[in-house]
Order: C-alpha cells, then sequence, then structure tokens
C-alpha cells in the first residue's frame, strides 16, 4: 500500500512539476541529427537550416506558436502519436503507408533520389550498377524502402539511424554507396567530408514509394492543425517568402512540379 | 528449495492465474501478425546477439585475467596501466566507447590509403570488429576489477604451502591460485555476463543487426512500437534466465569451500 | 583542436558543457527518485505482505535481465502513453512530459529495482537488537526509520549506492537513442558536424572520468562519516 501511494505521489508530482497547461505551443518535432541543408545544430546550441527557417516562416503565417523538439528520427513517428510531439517536420515524405498511421499537410519541398559514391568507383542507380556493393540508407526513410524493393539480392543494404552515419561511413570507405534525397546527398559532396564521392545519378522513380514529396506530419484527425499548416504553406508560397528562404540554400527551386 | 508445493501458495496462484490472463489479453487484443514475416531474422538476431555476448565474454576474460593479476601482484610499471584502463572503462559509458571506436576509427582510415589497400581491409569494413572490440574492453575492465580481489582473496597458506611442495611458479599459478580465484569470482562472474548481455543492444546504433535492432525494424517497418518491444524484453529475459540457470549450475560443480 | 572545445561558438564547448549539465540534471533526478522507490521496495520486500513481496520480486527481476535501453524505450512511449490516456479520462486533457521529466521517470524506475536491493541487504546487516529497542520504546515507524533505521544502514548501503550512482551517471548517455540532448548525444552531434570524432568523444569521455572521480571522493567522505563510532571493518575483512 505504501509502495502505491509513494508511486502515485510521485507521479502526480511529475506531472505537475512538468506543467499540465493547456493551449500549449505547437512542440514541432525534428530529427535530431545534423541534416544539412536542411537541418543541423550550430555550435551555439541552435537548430538552423532551410526547412527551420521554413517552418518558421509557416508557423508565423498560420499564427500558431510553434516549438522545435528535437526527437529520435526512428520514433518521431511514435512520439507524434504519443503525443511527446505535435508535428513532424523533419524532411518526411508523404506516403501511403505513413499514412496509415498519420496524416500530411501538402508537400513543402519534393526533390529526387539519388545514389551517390566513391568517384573512381564504376556504380550507376540501377541493380546492375550496384551489383555486389554495400549500399547504405537511412532507417525508415522512403530510400529504405525503394532499396529493399529494387535492390535487395543486387546489393547488400546496410541500414543507419541517422543519414550523417551513413555519410561517414562512404566517407571512410566501408560502403560503397548512399542511395538518398539529391539535395542534401548534392551538400555532401560539395562539402570536405564529401569530397571523396559524387552523384552517379537518380534512381527510376517510384512515387508510391519515393512518395509525393514532404509534407508536416500530424496526429490522424487532428484536421484542424493540418489545415493550418496546409494555409501557412500556401501563404509563404504566395507572399515570396518562400523563394526568398530557398534563395539563402539553393540555386534551384526545390517545390518540384 | 522446499519444493513445489511450498512455493505454490494460494496468492501464487491467483497471481499466476491473472497473469496468465494478461498475456491471454495481450495475446488477442494486440497486434501480432507481424510476427511471421520477421521470424528469420528474429532468430538471426538472436543467434548473433548471442555469438557477440559469447565472443566478447570469452575473450573479455583472458584479458581480465592478467589485468586483475597486474593490479593484485604486478610492479608498478604493470599495475598501473591496469589500474588507469579499468578506472577508465568503468567511468565512462559504454555507448560512447562504442562510438570513440567506431567513427573515432572510421574517421582515421581515409587518411592512410595502405589501410585500405591492406588484405586486412574487408573485415574493417564491417562493423562487427569494432563492437567486439568495443564489448571485449568493457568486459575486461569491469571483470579485471573483480579478478584483481579474487587474486588477492586466495589464502596465503594455499601458495605457502605450494612452494612447499617445490611447485614451479606456472604450476602453482595454474593448479591451486587460478583456480580459486575462479571460484570465488563464480557468483559475480554471473551477474557480469548478464550485465553484457544487456549491454549488446547498443551495438545497434553501429548498424549490427542483432535482436534489438530487429525490434526496431520492427517498429520502423510497420509502426508498430509495444509489441516488438514487449516480445524484445521477453526474448531477453529468457537468455538472461538461461545464463543465471547456466552459471547456478556451474557453481554447484565447483566445489564448494571447506571440502 | 583547442578553438573546436572553446566555450563560446565557434567552439563547440559550451554545447558540451550544457549536455553534461543536462546528464547531470537527469542523473541525480533519477538517483533520489530511485532512492525513494528503493526505500519503499525494501520496506515492502522486508515487511510487506506475500503479494506485494512477490510484485516487488517480479519488478527487481524483470528490470535487472532486461537491457535499459529497452526498458527505456517501453517506458519512455508506453508510459507517457498511459500518463495521457490516465488523465484524459480524468479530464484534464493532455499532459505535457518535459525530456528531463521522462528521462528522469525512466531511469529512476531502473534505478529503484537495484536500490531495492542495496538498501533491503542493508537494512538485513543491520543488528536486529537495534531495531526491536526502538521498537520495544514505542517509537512510532516513522520517526523509527528516520533515526534509526536509516542512519543504522548508510554504512552498508553506501557502497552499493555509490556504484549505483555511477551508474546512473553512465545510463544517461541512453538517451542519446530517443534523442534526449545529454553530454553524449550533444558530443556526437558537435563531432560529426565537425568531423573531428577523436577531439570530441575524448573530451566527453574526461568529461565523464571527472564526474566519476570526484563522486568517489565524496563518498569515500561520506562512507567514513558514515562508519564514525564503529570499529573499522578493514581488518576484520580481510
Amino acid at each position: 500500500m505504501k509502495l502505491k501511494s509513494l508511486l502515485a505521489v510521485g507521479i502526480a508530482t511529475l506531472a505537475l512539476t512538468t506543467g499540465a497547461a493547456l493551449a500549449e505551443p505547437i512542440k514541432i518535432g525534428i530529427a535530431a541529427e545534423p541534416y544539412p541543408p536542411f537541418m543541423s545544430p550550430d555550435a551555439a546550441g541552435n537548430w538552423v537550416g532551410w526547412e527551420i527557417e521554413i517552418i518558421d516562416a509557416i508557423c508565423k503565417a498560420s499564427e500558431l506558436e510553434c516549438v522545435i523538439t528535437p526527437t529520435a528520427w526512428d520514433g518521431i513517428i511514435p512520439s507524434l502519436t504519443g503525443k511527446q510531439i505535435d508535428a513532424i517536420v523533419a524532411s518526411m515524405s508523404i506516403t501511403e503507408e505513413r499514412m496509415q498511421t498519420i496524416d500530411f499537410s501538402d508537400k513543402y519541398y519534393n526533390t529526387p533520389t539519388v545514389v551517390i559514391a566513391d568517384k573512381s568507383a564504376d556504380i550507376t542507380a540501377t541493380p546492375e550498377g550496384l551489383a555486389g556493393k554495400i549500399l547504405g540508407v537511412q532507417a525508415s526513410t522512403v530510400h529504405q524502402s525503394y532499396a529493399q524493393q529494387y535492390f535487395t539480392g543486387a546489393a547488400e543494404i546496410r541500414v543507419y539511424q541517422t543519414q550523417d552515419e551513413a555519410n561517414q561511413d562512404l566517407a571512410s570507405g566501408r560502403i560503397d554507396a548512399i542511395q538518398a534525397d539529391s539535395i542534401a546527398m548534392a551538400d555532401f559532396v560539395a562539402s570536405e567530408a564529401g569530397a571523396c564521392c559524387e552523384i552517379k545519378g537518380a534512381v527510376a522513380d517510384d512515387p508510391a514509394i519515393l512518395g509525393l514529396g514532404v509534407g508536416v506530419g500530424v496526429r490522424k484527425g487532428e484536421d484542424e492543425l493540418r489545415e493550418k499548416f496546409n494555409a501557412g504553406i500556401k501563404a509563404i508560397r504566395a507572399d515570396g517568402t518562400y523563394d526568398e528562404i530557398t534563395k539563402k540554400y539553393f540555386a534551384m527551386d526545390i517545390y518540384g512540379g | 528449495m522446499t519444493g513445489l508445493r511450498t512455493w505454490l501458495l494460494p496468492h501464487r496462484i491467483v497471481m499466476i492465474a491473472l497473469f496468465a490472463a494478461l498475456v491471454l489479453w495481450c495475446a488477442m487484443t494486440l497486434r501480432w501478425d507481424w510476427i511471421p514475416k520477421y521470424t528469420p531474422l528474429a532468430i538471426e538476431g538472436i543467434w548473433r546477439t548471442l555469438w557477440i555476448l559469447a565472443v566478447t565474454t570469452v575473450l573479455g576474460f583472458l584479458l581480465a585475467v592478467p589485468l586483475g593479476l597486474a593490479q593484485a601482484i604486478g610492479p608498478w610499471y604493470l599495475s598501473t596501466p591496469a589500474r588507469i584502463f579499468c578506472t577508465i572503462i568503468r567511468g565512462t559509458p559504454l555507448l560512447l566507447q562504442i562510438w570513440l571506436i567506431y567513427y573515432g576509427l572510421g574517421s582515421l582510415f581515409p587518411q592512410f590509403p595502405w589501410i585500405k589497400d591492406s588484405s586486412l581491409w574487408p573485415y574493417l569494413r564491417q562493423a562487427w570488429p569494432y563492437a567486439v572490440l568495443a564489448l571485449t574492453l568493457s568486459y575486461a575492465g569491469y571483470e579485471g576489477e573483480v579478478m584483481r580481489g579474487a587474486f588477492a582473496g586466495v589464502p596465503r597458506g594455499q601458495l605457502e604451502a605450494a612452494e612447499a611442495f617445490g611447485m614451479p611458479r606456472f604450476t602453482k599459478f595454474r593448479r591451486i591460485w587460478l583456480p580459486q580465484a575462479i571460484q570465488s569470482a563464480l557468483p559475480t562472474l554471473g551477474g557480469e555476463t548478464i550485465l553484457q548481455l544487456k549491454a549488446t543492444p547498443l551495438v545497434a546504433t553501429i548498424a549490427i543487426v542483432e535482436i534489438y535492432a530487429v525490434s526496431s525494424r520492427v517498429r520502423q517497418d510497420t509502426f508498430i512500437v509495444y509489441e516488438p518491444l514487449l516480445l524484445l524484453a521477453v526474448v531477453y529475459l529468457v537468455i538472461a534466465g538461461l545464463l543465471a540457470f547456466a552459471f547456478r549450475k556451474l557453481e554447484e560443480r565447483v566445489p564448494a569451500k571447506g571440502h | 583542436m583547442i578553438e573546436l572545445l572553446s566555450l563560446s561558438p565557434p567552439g563547440w564547448g559550451g554545447n558540451l558543457l550544457r549536455g553534461l549539465m543536462n546528464s547531470l540534471q537527469i542523473a541525480l533526478g533519477a538517483y533520489g527518485l530511485g532512492l525513494l522507490i528503493g526505500l519503499a521496495g525494501a520496506y515492502g520486500k522486508l515487511y510487506g505482505g506475500p503479494i506485494l513481496r512477490d510484485l516487488l520480486a517480479v519488478y527487481t527481476t524483470v528490470v535487472r535481465a532486461v537491457p535499459e535501453l529497452v526498458l527505456i524505450l517501453i517506458l519512455y512511449y508506453v508510459g507517457t502513453d498511459l500518463i495521457n490516456k490516465a488523465s484524459e479520462a480524468m479530464g484534464y486533457g493532455t499532459v505535457e512530459i518535459s525530456g528531463v521529466a521522462a528521462g528522469i521517470a525512466v531511469l529512476g524506475v531502473v534505478q529503484g529495482a537495484y536500490s531495492t536491493e542495496i538498501l533491503r541487504g542493508a537494512i538485513k546487516a543491520i543488528p536486529i537488537g537495534q531495531i526491536e529497542a526502538a521498537r520495544a520504546f514505542g517509537m512510532p515507524p516513522l520517526l523509527l526509520l528516520r533515526r534509526v533505521t536509516i542512519p543504522a544502514m548508510m554504512a552498508f548501503a553506501i557502497p552499493g549506492l555509490a556504484n549505483l550512482w555511477l551508474i546512473a551517471t553512465k545510463d544517461t548517455a541512453l538517451l542519446a537513442v530517443v534523442g534526449f540532448s545529454e553530454l553524449t548525444l550533444e558530443t556526437r552531434q558537435a563531432a560529426s558536424s565537425t568531423r573531428a570524432y577523436f577531439t570530441f568523444f575524448l573530451a566527453a569521455g574526461a568529461l565523464y572520468l571527472m564526474v566519476t572521480l570526484l563522486s568517489g571522493r565524496v563518498f569515500a567522505r561520506l562512507e567514513v562519516w558514515a562508519r564514525r563510532g564503529q570499529p573499522s571493518l578493514r581488518k576484520a575483512g580481510g
């Protein structure tokens, strides 16, 4: 009895001290890992990048109070459904599979998927071109699903918890190639760490797996919040804020057709 | 140990019934349809977990014996490094050690082209040598401390008696000192091995597909959160139970003190 | 190398120190919560009824056999889910659970299982006459706990509790896996942003080691204090 009441008191104080106030700011879950140029931590402890600025602009446009909440990527959907966060802004592609669990806003960018490898390597973004090679992908991404669908059997697929780990292992030669988003990879091969490597080409598209662009993930049924994000995306597309932010990071339009 | 009847008290029967009902409820209401698809992967994962556990405890123990001996009776130039090694291993998180070894060495290799040309490179590319190295060093660090105490705890008279019989030094170590030290360290050894089992899931963070990584994979593929984790906990409980049982049998086989 | 570790940007030293503070905060909280659970658990195991004793046995066995990483994930996802469902059922709406609170709660439950065993052993090591004497004088249970049981068991419990504190500080690193910005994750992010893996991992190792060695000193002091007035065990232990 004593133990039970003690535990109950403990849980109650825990709940109280963590604050049970309503009308909280929207907690924007981002992946707690460097994913330049979309998001990465800086030396001052802030998160910076294209996606951070975009979500700030979206929140401002639709008058939402948003706080950035770093979360482990591989648990980001359970965190959303478990209400540790209220929305996912982590370059997450809108796919059929994810739509069974969560809802998405309209897309806010859409880019092709590429394979990168060492400059001297004879690799192309096809099953034949990857035969016998080790291909790195990030866990629970469209790239993992795609690679497992199309490259299983041809290549050995190694799954990483973060994109950054895959990049690091490509640079050190532990894997032969990476399949990932074209913009993140363009940024990587342009960096000092990725100087070894180049983009070997885009993979054949399969919208059913690779999705229809990147959107804000919200819990199922929270249509009001979803509509607010949609309105925000539309607003910053219309008033030029989107292009202004994009121009700071990219030479081209990444909204996609 | 007076048998099943004294253990099986009325309240325990009720509790077991409640527990069975809970298990049944879990089996009926939670989602288990993913199991057939992932069974082969899970078996492979369990095998890899056990393999890593076995290799690192054996290698770690072999390393712990000289570490313990050096600390117990070694000259200062052996005992000091051994003590520093044990302090560092025991004073820092294993996760940090694994990442230091895997990513630290990984960032070094590209700077030396001859490593990539060496015949060892196909092994160095894989993740398991780093996992085995990190877990072995960790086990050795903790067990080295235990063995130090065990070596120091062997009664002087035993060793003096062996010397009086004119036993050569190595025979004395092999026949008298080591067996007694191991015997007194055995209970701790069992506990440390279970701790080592609990450390194995950390290697999933460097892309090794053991049983923990398989359960993460299920979670990531299907977005089912609780069921794979619950099953995973059961798997670890079973392995830990078997280990505890095996070590108890082993302890029984070793003659107790005073015989 | 050195400018990477400087405390103000562009150095990442500030991030590491922030991570260290987070780690220590969680370790302290979890340790405290674990001690409370442990004290209650030890009492339950020693003086509770058969059902409570069996339940506690299940708790300590399960927690000590399942990897902390798995427990953290289960408690992190299931625990917050349950609290939210409970508070919704009671009509409070969803509860905000901060990362720090979740970390403390999760590690506290794990620590509780170990401290239950340590404190139980320590209470059993108290000569039974001391407690009986206090009871014979009609001392109320809480006063007995405060004035007799806790002071008398301290000397027996401190070595185990010191070890447990070290485990608490090191286990905070596991929260990196659920994306909590403690020292190990901050280190990882700094290392992969700058590609200076050795520099940052070694620096973080030094920070952890500093904490370990300093707290070793503190606990050694505590033990001397708790043993005041008792005969030295050193000789008897051999």
